[in-house]
């Protein structure tokens, strides 16, 4: 890796980490010039490698109902257009989350957002499954999330380390 | 009845660490920067090694050396870091940590009356472990204009025909010093010259941030007088595992064994199969940990700066060793205050030497939230003096 890539790589892990650190952080943690931050930043957006700053949120310690399904979904490669087609015409669903092409068994991963059961469930039934090209779907609801985008939901970190040692 | 305890060990001073932890115990939201331990978990698979010799039934003595699987895996990491060769078999062994191993190391290597070269400011064993030898700890102050590296000069200075051994605390806890190699070499001039030991305590080796460390032990004709002392607590975040090690020449090493054999039989089994497992798949886990220690580091130079505390650039381990002489307090004024005032816990320089006094030692084994809610306590009661 040249020495622009590695910079890269670490203003990448950094605010993947925590996307609300201050430029001027970064720069002195790395030991780098605040202006060549900002800067591969800013080329880092305008080419599309960093695509947003989102917050993770456990919605399941909120009081309001949200539930989570991934969908297998089989489908008929269209000719010329492979699977990209169907593909869009799933992921322009605002509740749609997630759509991955997958290997194996089934052919795309669709992760919904949804409020209620019934809410996922309908989409399952009269959006997805009256696709033309679709052969079948697999919905499985998620009932509790363990760990998120690297991040222990489970467990509070706590330091119960004894507080002055040599 | 007569008095249970030895006078040998009556004279020993308590650890000067011990007011503030009783301190902090009774408050309910103090903070700490005062850890001498790594605030991440252990790795995950190395854990998993540990829990699955469990599993297995592993729950037996090891040879009082250790594992001989463990120990070829120390000698090959001797060999990829500083290309030294050691036999596994009778030029290394697994103690208690590397604690252990500095007791042993001066308990086989002195006689009575026989003079330890100690530079200070360093970790809290090595003056306490030479006198229950029987040994006169001989201090050499390590300097804030030298970077707090040892020189040449000041060991030369304080060399008498009783020396026999010299520690060599580097990198450095808690002044978060390292020796570089021209360093290195200018002090091997002066103990081959005077024909010493030497105890290398390179626990805080693979935590150096200005090149990879050197052990002195891999310079000229230094190997055969160095007992390299190393373990796993700090470089794998694995301080409660109790597990360290020491490689050096047979002759020195074999009488070392007979000690640990009758005082301790071996190292715990669990740690051990956890320790093969972190010297061969660990190097990445630690060049995380290391990176991430870097960065808190330029932080915490950087924050030192800016509220105006004066601090040399720390190269090694993970502490930093401000110097607080100008406020008009001395070491211990100024962390009882800043305990008592903005219940922030760090230690004072003199718990690790006389000559530690006008410096404060910080640790940066935190995360970097925690970090930055000190630091800003430390500001505040900065601005107030």
């Amino acid at each position: 890796m040249t020495e622009k890539q590695i910079l890269r790589k670490k203003i990448l892990d950094m605010i993947e980490k925590n996307s609300r650190i201050a430029i001027s952080e970064i720069a002195v943690m790395l030991g780098e010039d605040e202006l060549a931050v900002a800067n591969e930043l800013k080329a880092l957006e305008d080419e599309g490698v960093i695509c947003g700053y989102h917050t993770m949120i456990d919605w399941s310690k909120t009081s309001l109902d949200a539930v989570s399904a991934l969908i297998e979904v089989r489908v008929t490669p269209q000719r010329g257009q492979g699977f990209d087609s169907i593909a869009e015409r799933i992921y322009k669903y605002p509740e749609v989350q997630s759509v991955y092409l997958m290997s194996g068994a089934f052919d795309l991963m669709v992760i919904l957002e949804g409020k209620t059961l019934q809410e996922v469930a309908q989409f399952v039934s009269s959006k997805l499954s009256a696709m033309d090209s679709i052969l079948s779907t697999s919905t499985c609801f998620i009932l509790k999330r363990y760990k998120d985008h690297g991040t222990i939901l489970a467990a509070k970190y706590e330091d119960i380390r004894e507080p002055v040692t040599p | 009845m007569r008095e249970p305890v030895s006078k040998k060990t009556a004279a020993i001073k308590p650890s000067g660490i011990r007011k503030f932890f009783d301190i902090v115990q009774e408050m309910d939201d103090a903070v700490s920067l005062g850890v001498g331990e790594p605030d991440f978990d252990t790795p995950w698979h190395i854990r998993d090694e540990g829990i699955y010799s469990l599993e297995k039934g592993r729950t037996w003595y090891t040879s009082n050396a250790g594992l001989k699987e463990l120990r070829i895996e120390i000698c090959r990491y001797m060999k990829r870091t500083q290309g030294l060769d050691y036999d596994p078999l009778t030029e290394s062994f697994v103690t208690v940590g590397g604690s252990e191993a500095i007791d042993l190391a001066l308990r086989a290597m002195v006689d009575p009356g026989d003079e330890v070269l100690i530079p200070q400011p360093s970790y809290v064993s090595y003056e306490p472990c030479a006198v229950l030898a029987d040994a006169k700890p001989v201090i050499i102050e390590l300097k804030g204009k030298d970077d707090f590296r040892l020189t040449a000069d000041a060991l030369r200075d304080k060399c008498t025909d009783r020396s026999k051994v010299l520690i060599m605390p580097f990198p450095n806890n808690p002044t978060g010093a390292v020796m570089e190699l021209k360093d290195l070499e200018a002090v091997a001039e002066v103990i081959r010259e005077k024909d010493l030991y030497v105890v290398s305590d390179e626990i805080y080796g693979e935590l150096t941030y200005s090149g990879r460390h050197v052990s002195i032990a891999s310079l000229p004709g230094m190997r055969e007088r160095t007992i390299v002392i190393n373990g796993f607590s700090k470089a794998y975040a694995m301080t409660g595992w109790r597990l360290g090690y020491a490689v050096g020449p047979e002759n020195i090493m074999s009488q070392m064994i007979k000690i640990h054999q009758f005082a301790i039989m071996c190292a715990p089994t669990t740690s051990q199969y956890a320790g093969i497992e972190a010297l061969k798949n660990g190097d990445e886990d630690v060049a995380m940990m290391r990176e991430e220690y870097d960065r808190r580091r330029r932080l915490l130079l950087h924050e030192f700066a800016d509220m105006g505390l004066p601090c040399f650039e720390p190269f090694g381990a993970f502490y930093a060793f401000p110097d607080i002489s100008g406020f008009g307090l001395t070491s211990d004024e100024f962390c009882t205050r800043l305990l008592r005032e903005e219940k922030l816990a760090v230690v004072p320089g003199t718990a690790f030497g006389d000559c530690g006094e006008g410096y404060i030692r910080i640790s940066y084994a935190y995360s970097m939230d925690d970090l930055k809610k000190a630091l800003e306590r430390l500001r505040r009661f900065i601005s107030k003096l």
